[in-house]
């Protein structure tokens, strides 16, 4: 589904990610971790598209097309979905509002007619079950005054409505107590299938005892230096991130 | 064929008319060497010949004009037709408040009183375009909510020009007091139904006793060929509410003055704005919050969205005099440019007199928050309607303070149809 391959990319003059080699195949939970300013949420941005960063060098591809000179919006068309570590306020625009124009442009760029009403009443309800929302949570203006574990739920439940192919969530466990961090891990536990991938972006271990990743992979100074399977979580918790330093890079 | 008409030559309406006259007559039509009209131009006005009195009265049917009311609710109504009060259009009251117009006002002994205390009273006798007022205006609306008193509904004060003439110079005059512990609503908007020149000059004065409140709102989305000139003047007493909410959406030229002098403690002033311009607008806010007294607040926030090649001005005075301890003065004015053509001027203009005071401003000018608009684009929106979907964010939050949810919601839809972008819901 995605393959990365030995991606590099600046922002301004600063080199941040430096060749990075990736593959996502459907079906999979990839944990990607390491210390503050590796390059996890570069990596996360620059998947979605983020004009800020300058790829220099390798490519990105998604479902075999390369995706260097797709607009963010056209690649949340074709199903990619970045939940963000820090959202972003829009008021006057409601959480039910703002997923109607999110979906209904999704539709239009495939050619087809709005949800009906019906049908996006119907969904929103679902989903918000899902992930234990209150109805009046819907309508207040997105991410206005939302708590930092209320927007992350947000995220998922934006997730949760726009049902991608493969799903990036930044950082999502940070801000969240115990109990969010358990609705918010059963949701997209729920939303996972065979058909969809999903990448984890995490500082902690503690995630990952709720999503059970198939793959865990280290980044260090813009590249992975190490990937494993979930016990290579257990041993950083452990270890913490300092032998990074220490060890010399294979 | 002014308001006085039937009114006793000894009255002192008289003498007002007549020393305006004379300052105007000494000051003449602003011009841009004066720092207050350095970025607003009347030249091109002032080469008009408007005509002042119209030939004839024009009648409009309900039908022609009820999108310029707010019809979802019921209101009072006060509607002038090319400067003459229609009285089929309007709906008045003596119901225990005084809801009608200057000239019937004048004509009765109790409310004459009244007048006498207050007209022309906080309206400043030097600023030219005032004194042009107080000395020609011919009608107005009259306001009157004794002690403890709210009407039972809005108060719309609507001013169409038919294009009957083919230039148009209207100068309307409104007198509002609002007595102890009463409140009242207004939405004031003036309209011109055809694309010839039409100029209005209004003076308002609006006078808040102890503890009341009141909610003014100026909708403005006027045509390509018509200015407005207002002046506001409002005085304010203890602990009494007043919030002005300017939409500046549309004109040709608009000059909003607005001047609030707080004579007493505890007062809480409100002064907020939406524009939103395109073409060759332009919008020349200029604000005056005078503290006069210790203990007060005021509060003032202004956005502005900039197209095309209009421009803007946002002029935001405050005065704490040295009396005027612990106030508490804030002033925000943000914008927007969304086309290189358009041009904006902000200025705070502070003088602070007291040593114990909280006073902030600031003004910004910029583009579209990028960070923002990637947020948006991952939802699968597109560039455009991600632009209009944050300007309209921009915008809206000074419509939280909006006690009208029908207002709102109008106020809500012309922001949306104005930024042109399918928002893709409901409002």
């Amino acid at each position: 589904m995605l393959k990365i391959k030995d991606l590099h990319a600046r922002v301004e003059d600063k080199e941040i990610l430096k060749g990075i080699n990736l593959e996502v195949k459907p079906g999979e939970v990839h944990a990607i971790m390491g210390p503050n300013g590796s390059g996890k949420s570069t990596l996360a941005s620059v998947i979605a598209g983020k004009e800020d960063f300058e790829i220099t060098k390798g490519t990105i591809l998604f479902e075999g097309e390369e995706l260097d000179e797709v607009a963010p919006e056209e690649r949340a068309h074709k199903g990619i979905f970045l939940s963000f570590q820090y959202p972003v306020e829009i008021p006057g625009v409601s959480v039910t509002n703002f997923m109607k124009t999110a979906i209904n442009e999704s539709r239009k760029a495939h050619g087809k007619e709005d949800m009906p009403a019906s049908k996006m009443l119907k969904l929103i309800r679902e989903k918000s079950e899902l992930l234990d929302i209150d109805r009046k949570f819907l309508s207040r203006s997105l991410n206005e005054g939302f708590s930092g574990g209320e927007k992350k739920r947000n995220e998922i439940f934006q997730m949760a409505m726009l049902e991608p192919k493969l799903a990036i969530l930044d950082e999502t466990d940070s801000g969240l107590d115990i109990d969010a961090l358990r609705i918010v891990a059963n949701g997209v536990n729920k939303l996972k299938s065979k058909d969809n991938a999903v990448i984890l972006i995490t500082h902690y271990q503690r995630l990952l005892e709720y999503i059970i990743p198939d793959f865990v992979h280290v980044i260090h100074d813009g590249k992975i230096v190490k990937s494993g399977t979930k016990e290579l979580a257990l041993e950083l918790e452990e270890k913490g991130y300092d032998w990074l330093k220490k060890e010399p890079v294979v | 064929m002014a308001f006085e008409n039937n009114v006793d030559m000894d009255h002192p309406i008289h003498d007002i008319r007549s020393e305006a006259i004379k300052n105007f007559e000494t000051k003449g039509f602003p011009s841009k060497k004066e720092e207050a009209w350095k970025y607003t131009s009347l030249n091109s006005l002032q080469k008009i010949d408007f005509s002042i009195f119209p030939k004839e009265e024009n009648a409009l049917e309900y039908h022609q004009v009820k999108k310029y009311f707010l019809h979802e609710i019921d209101t009072y109504k006060i509607v002038f037709i090319d400067g003459i009060y229609s009285s089929y259009l309007s709906e008045t009251t003596h119901d225990g408040v005084d809801i009608c117009l200057m000239s019937s006002a004048l004509t009765k002994p109790m409310y004459q009183q009244v007048i006498d205390v207050y007209f022309n009273k906080v309206a400043s006798k030097e600023e030219s375009l005032t004194t042009l007022n107080t000395a020609f205006s011919r009608e107005g609306a009259y306001i009157y909510i004794p002690k403890n008193k709210a009407p039972k509904k809005p108060v719309e004060i609507l001013h169409f020009a038919t294009g009957n003439e083919a230039t148009l110079m209207l100068q309307p005059r409104n007198l509002i007091i609002v007595e102890e512990n009463a409140e009242l609503q207004v939405i004031e908007r003036h309209q011109s139904l055809t694309s010839n020149e039409v100029l209005t000059n209004c003076v308002t004065e609006i006078f808040a006793a102890k503890n009341a409140i009141v909610d003014y709102y100026k909708v403005q989305n006027d045509t390509k060929k018509a200015s407005l000139i207002d002046n506001t003047y409002i005085a304010q007493k203890d602990k009494s509410v007043v919030k002005v909410h300017t939409f500046s959406f549309g004109g040709k030229l608009t000059r909003n003055n607005l001047n609030f002098y707080q004579n007493g403690e505890h007062i809480d002033s409100t002064l907020k704005g939406v524009t939103i311009l395109g073409e060759k607008q332009h919008v020349d806010h200029h604000t005056l919050v005078h503290h006069q007294q210790p203990n007060c607040e005021s509060h003032q926030d202004y956005k502005g969205i900039y197209g095309e090649r209009s421009t803007g001005v946002f002029n935001g005075k405050i005065i704490v005099d040295k009396i005027a301890q612990k106030t508490n003065a804030f002033q925000q004015n943000n914008n927007v440019l969304i086309s290189d053509q358009a041009t904006i001027n902000t200025k705070p203009q502070l003088e602070i007199f007291a040593d114990d005071v909280k006073c902030s401003h600031g003004c910004t000018i910029g583009q579209l928050d990028e960070d923002a608009m990637f947020y948006l684009q991952s939802r699968g929106i597109p560039r455009k309607e991600a632009t209009g979907l944050l300007m309209y964010a921009f915008a809206n939050n000074v419509l939280e303070s909006v006690r009208l949810p029908e207002l709102k919601q109008r106020i809500n839809k012309l922001i949306a149809t104005k930024l042109g972008v399918r928002l893709g819901f409901d409002l």
